[in-house]
């Protein structure tokens, strides 16, 4: 049957004369535009086009695939920047200069490149979906697992060893079924996994005020939601560049150019702090700009996702950025409204708070399918007008994910930077990881933290008789406390992520840095009982030295030094 | 292509609808003739088999059914050349000078392609508009979309043309093109902006389109695009440094709301469309370097907040996309400072690649910090006086509290032909901040302090 466009508004193309099914990718118009079917109606259906649609006719041809949006999964994914729907955007370059012009496809993955394949399977094994036929190395720390795809099983009747490109078989079942390193998967299905598990490791990020006081856990999901220009982007992009984490997915949803040139600059020069390889090595990133088309915006983030998935499948712990989330549920919300639905809350589709649960829902720390554990933590930026937090995207997420980092505009204003507000964010993991600290970091890191935690919101109620009365009325012992306070927010809290040394802490020197401020703390507050002067504890020297030992290439011995001088000065001070 | 329909069956605002036509181009540009023999244009904005949408540019005055209707079969271009340079058009690309018709070395599509990610180069080239606020603490560099958020009665045209006669990179003699779009605005405001292109010789250097408050509302959806076209081209054919000046984006906005409302499209928050984002997008986004290319395409836009408010959706969408903001402050206008830029709620997303070591210094930075943290202090501090009375305050409150004073008088404030250079401004720096005490100087490195610190340097 042939197929025809009948109607062409904006990205949205209605066509008649075949009967795809729902969400058969199919290609419309004399140049091929792809596009997916969003609605099914009579005799027509609607198609949402990954392309520009100027200049496309009615009565020009449709062809349906039969086949859902999918992406190509295999070696060649790592190090490499994709459009929403995955084509490579250095081959669209090659193909068609600076600017992107439409009509071109571009497979996932380079038919031409050449690994090499060492088998683990044997002839005549018995395998199911999951199970790993052998190794391909794909980046100098990366190995790459050939897996059945989920939905075969079956015995080997051959298996190959040496190199090959991604579609050539390696395998071949008894049935006949030939594998090859190159799986393809629909974008909008979950790759199945064996079993769910509760997280229980954090995830370890080198940010202050994330692993300190709201750590997520590696499978968790957490959401980080704050006005324009308040440090969603740097956040996400310390959290890409430092976590200790195998694999990286960085989904760029209708957000800037130069963010992701700056990340596709950035990233081959950073060094991965586990491994000392180039980050962009263990880095899949995902470019679907502002001013890219918005259906590709929208189908941008499951592509991302399934990435993800195949690498946690391997047994990977992988971490996935999607910024900003907004400019997905916008894109849906554009494209709702194009199909004239039913508009729920200020014009978003009725589906978005499914849509999110859905793609949160894919997060997790999970027996994989061979009986391996992997995880895939989901980070959310949230972009919400006005940087009000009561509006649907927020609130439907804030349902779902299990960390909220708020973002304050205020604090960015006076370059408080991360400027993660500490009384309204929280975690639900901090209890789960509890056992976790105590172990890996230090037995006395929960109470220091919680004792960081309760002083900070003491201030906050301090600060409100402050605004009415002055802090020189407040007395003495509480005068102390809110000096404490400011020293945890900005000597602890505060971390510069264009700083060569502060951007990345060790959890080590977190805990150095912050038992440092609880010791001045302890300190002072056995000098004032012992009668000394308010005035003579604050002016210690050691206290305002340090304020800049976290930027000291040699952490140690600079704090070190402030001590040594710390517990001098106090004993110069004396007291009864 | 010149088949002429009489087929109109509907006129509604700015929209024309027709039956039974040839299959027309999504987005075709369209040239409608009028009974008293004048031709209006306009662009598919919906098509089918059974019905076309068109929405009217120069506004459907004058139209009837007896129109007749023509579709080019091409979408909108625009002529372009680089004798362009030095010309006055109209918002949709017309001489208004007198001048001759431009003899296009191309036609370009308005819309532009989207820029291939993997093809830009991160902008890094520091940009001295020899203004303190900006250059100081919100830096601008060749290939960023900066905006200027004001208010109305604010300074603002003053303030950009003073960025447009001193922009400079330092170190190299290339002077900027400018690219100046009016959208919406008065004829005296225009006339303002012409005069002073005129008196400075700017005008040579200068592609200018025109839009006015009296010309159609319609027209002002293209009339940006238009400009950032020629931009493009000057800047990527042409290995020209282009900046761009739209005035102003809320009177885009008001149009494009307009044509929501006469589509009857479900209106988003506070009845701009729900895709005001991404179509604002498709203009800021247009700013930037290419990879092995010379030119680039800065954009130094004017948006006024409605009721000085920035979580008005303009604004807010805008500071979404651009990198970075300048805040121009009433509160500062009223005080007799200009330029009455407020840098808190101002924020340059660029800076940090455009300044440093064998850039403008190696202290800007930790300087700006400095700045930045005691100056919201003190304006805290100001409100905490207003109910306590300054006696109420420490020792070193009361010092922060004189830093906000110092920072707006000496920092902020400078003369409308005052020309900064980086040094100059680093220095001003410099003489505030050694005004407080230095134990409270937390964010510069003490080598820094050695080394320029008025109480150190050269001893
Ligand atoms: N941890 C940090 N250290 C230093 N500077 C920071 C940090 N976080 C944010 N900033 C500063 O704040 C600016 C804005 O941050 P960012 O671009 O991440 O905002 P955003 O929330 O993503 O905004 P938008 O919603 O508009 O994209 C940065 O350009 C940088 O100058
Ligand atoms: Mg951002």
């Amino acid at each position: 049957m042939k197929g025809e466009i009948y109607r062409v508004a904006g990205p949205v193309v209605t066509i008649r004369g075949i009967r795809p099914k729902m969400y058969d990718v199919v290609h419309v118009g004399h140049e091929g535009l792809m596009g997916e079917v969003i609605r099914i109606q009579g005799d027509k259906a609607t198609v949402q086009v990954y392309e520009d649609t100027s200049g496309i006719r009615p009565g020009e041809p449709v062809v349906n695939t039969g086949m859902s949006l999918s992406v190509e999964l295999g070696p060649g994914l790592l190090e490499s920047i994709y459009d929403g729907i995955q084509r490579p955007l250095r081959v669209l370059q090659e193909k068609m200069g600076d600017f992107i012009q439409r009509g071109v496809t571009a497979n996932g993955l380079d038919r031409e490149r050449v690994w090499e394949f060492k088998p683990i399977a044997k002839n005549g094994d018995s395998v199911k979906g999951g199970d790993v036929l052998g190794l391909v190395q794909e980046t100098e720390n990366i190995e790459h697992k050939i897996m059945v795809p989920p939905t075969v099983s079956g015995t080997i009747s051959e298996i190959k060893s040496g190199s090959f490109k991604v579609d050539e078989t390696i395998c071949v079942l008894a049935s006949g079924t030939e594998i090859s390193m190159m799986q393809k998967w629909p974008v909008r299905k979950p790759r199945p996994v064996g079993k769910k598990l509760m997280p229980n490791r954090p995830l370890i990020t080198g940010q202050r005020i994330l692993d300190g006081l709201f750590p997520v856990a590696k499978g968790g999901t957490a959401a980080i939601p704050g006005p324009f220009g308040s440090g969603k982007t740097v956040t996400q992009q310390q959290l890409a560049k430092w976590s200790d984490t195998d694999i990286v997915v960085y989904i760029g949803c209708g957000e800037r150019g130069n963010e992701m040139a700056d990340v596709l600059n950035e990233f081959p020069e950073l060094q991965d702090p586990k491994t000392g390889r180039p980050l962009m090595e263990r880095t899949v990133l995902i470019a679907n700009t502002s001013n890219m088309p918005v259906a590709a915006r929208e189908a941008s983030v499951y592509t991302g996702i399934t990435i993800a998935e195949y690498y946690r499948d391997m047994g990977y712990d992988v971490s996935l950025m999607a910024d900003s989330t907004s400019r997905w549920a916008e894109a849906m919300r554009e494209i709702s409204s194009r199909l004239e639905e039913m508009p729920g809350e200020e014009g978003y589709p009725a589906y978005l708070s499914a849509r999110l649960s859905e793609f949160y829902e894919r997060a997790g720390y999970v027996r994989t399918l061979e009986g391996k554990e992997g995880s895939i933590t989901v980070i959310g930026a949230v972009s919400p007008p006005g940087g009000d937090f009561s509006e649907p995207v927020t609130q439907n997420t804030l349902r779902i994910v299990k960390v909220f980092w708020a973002l304050d505009a205020k604090l960015a204003q006076r370059r408080h930077f991360p400027s993660i507000n500490w009384l309204t964010s929280y975690s639900l993991y901090t209890q789960g990881l509890a056992d976790w600290f105590t172990e890996n970091v230090a037995p006395d890191w929960v109470p220091l933290r919680d004792h960081a935690m309760d002083l900070l919101q003491q201030e906050a109620e301090l600060q409100e008789i402050v605004q009415l009365v002055g802090s020189d009325a407040l007395p003495e012992d509480q005068q102390i406390v809110l000096e404490i306070a400011r020293m945890i927010r900005e000597y602890f809290l505060q971390q510069n992520a264009f700083h060569p040394v502060d951007t990345y802490c060790p959890f080590d020197k977190q805990y150095k840095l912050l038992k440092a401020i609880s010791k001045y703390g302890e300190m002072a507050t056995a000098a004032l009982e012992s009668g000394i002067p308010m005035k003579d504890i604050l002016s210690v020297e050691s206290k305002d030295e340090l304020a800049k030992v976290k930027f000291e290439e040699d952490f140690q011995s600079a704090l070190d030094t402030v001590m040594t001088k710390m517990d001098k000065e106090f004993a110069q001070l004396g007291g009864k | 292509m010149t088949k002429e329909y009489k087929t109109i069956t509907e006129i509604s605002g700015p929209l024309v609808f027709l039956e039974k036509t040839e299959p027309v181009g999504y987005g075709e540009l369209v040239l409608i003739n009028l009974p008293d023999g004048t031709t209006k244009r306009g662009q598919v904005l919906d098509t089918s088999a059974d019905l076309v949408a068109v929405q009217v540019f120069e506004g459907t005055g004058g139209l009837n059914e007896e129109s007749g209707v023509v579709f080019t079969g091409e979408t909108i271009k625009l002529p372009v050349s680089k004798d362009m340079l030095g010309r006055i058009l109209s918002g949709s690309g017309e001489p208004l000078d007198g001048g001759p018709r431009i003899i296009p070395e191309d036609r370009v599509d308005v819309n532009g392609a989207s820029m291939n990610p993997y093809s830009r180069m991160p902008p890094e080239d520091f940009i001295q508009t020899g203004i303190s606020t900006i250059d100081g603490t919100n830096t601008l560099v060749r290939g960023q979309k900066l905006p200027i958020f004001s208010g109305s009665g604010l300074p603002h045209n003053e303030i950009a043309l003073q960025i447009a006669r001193q922009a400079k990179v330092p170190g190299s003699t290339e002077e900027f093109a400018v690219v100046f779009a009016a959208m919406g605005i008065t004829s005296e405001e225009a006339q303002y902006f012409m005069e002073d292109f005129e008196k400075t010789g700017a005008l040579e250097r200068a592609v200018v389109f025109l839009n006015l408050a009296d010309d159609p509302a319609v027209e002002r959806l293209i009339t940006p695009r238009m400009a950032l076209t020629a931009a493009e081209y000057l800047a990527y054919e042409h290995d020209m440094h282009v900046l761009v000046i739209l005035t102003d984006i809320t009177n885009y906005c008001e149009a494009l709301r307009q044509m929501g409302a006469a589509r009857e499209e479900v209106p988003g928050r506070r009845g701009y469309p729900g895709y005001m984002y991404t179509d604002l997008a498709s203009l800021y986004e247009r700013a930037g370097v290419i990879k092995g290319r010379k030119g680039s395409v800065t954009q130094f836009s004017i948006l006024t907040m409605p009721g000085d408010d920035i979580t008005h959706p303009i604004p807010d969408l805008s500071g979404y996309i651009t990198e970075g903001q300048i805040v121009v402050s009433r509160e500062l206008h009223r005080k007799g400072i200009y330029p009455p830029i407020n840098v808190l709620p101002s924020l340059s997303r660029l800076m940090n690649s455009g300044i440093g070591a064998g850039k403008t210094r190696d202290d800007h930075k930790a300087v700006s910090d400095q700045m930045y943290a005691a100056y919201a202090e003190g304006r805290d501090l100001r409100g905490l006086v207003a109910i306590v009375g300054k006696e109420a305050l420490s020792e070193r409150d009361q010092r922060i509290l004189e830093f906000a004073d110092l920072f707006e008088d000496r920092f902020v404030r400078q003369g409308r032909d005052e020309d900064r250079t980086i040094e100059d401004t680093l220095n001003v720096s410099w003489s505030i901040l050694a005004e407080l005490p230095e134990a409270l100087l937390t964010r510069v490195d003490n080598k820094y302090i050695q080394k320029y610190h008025p109480a150190h340097k050269g001893k």
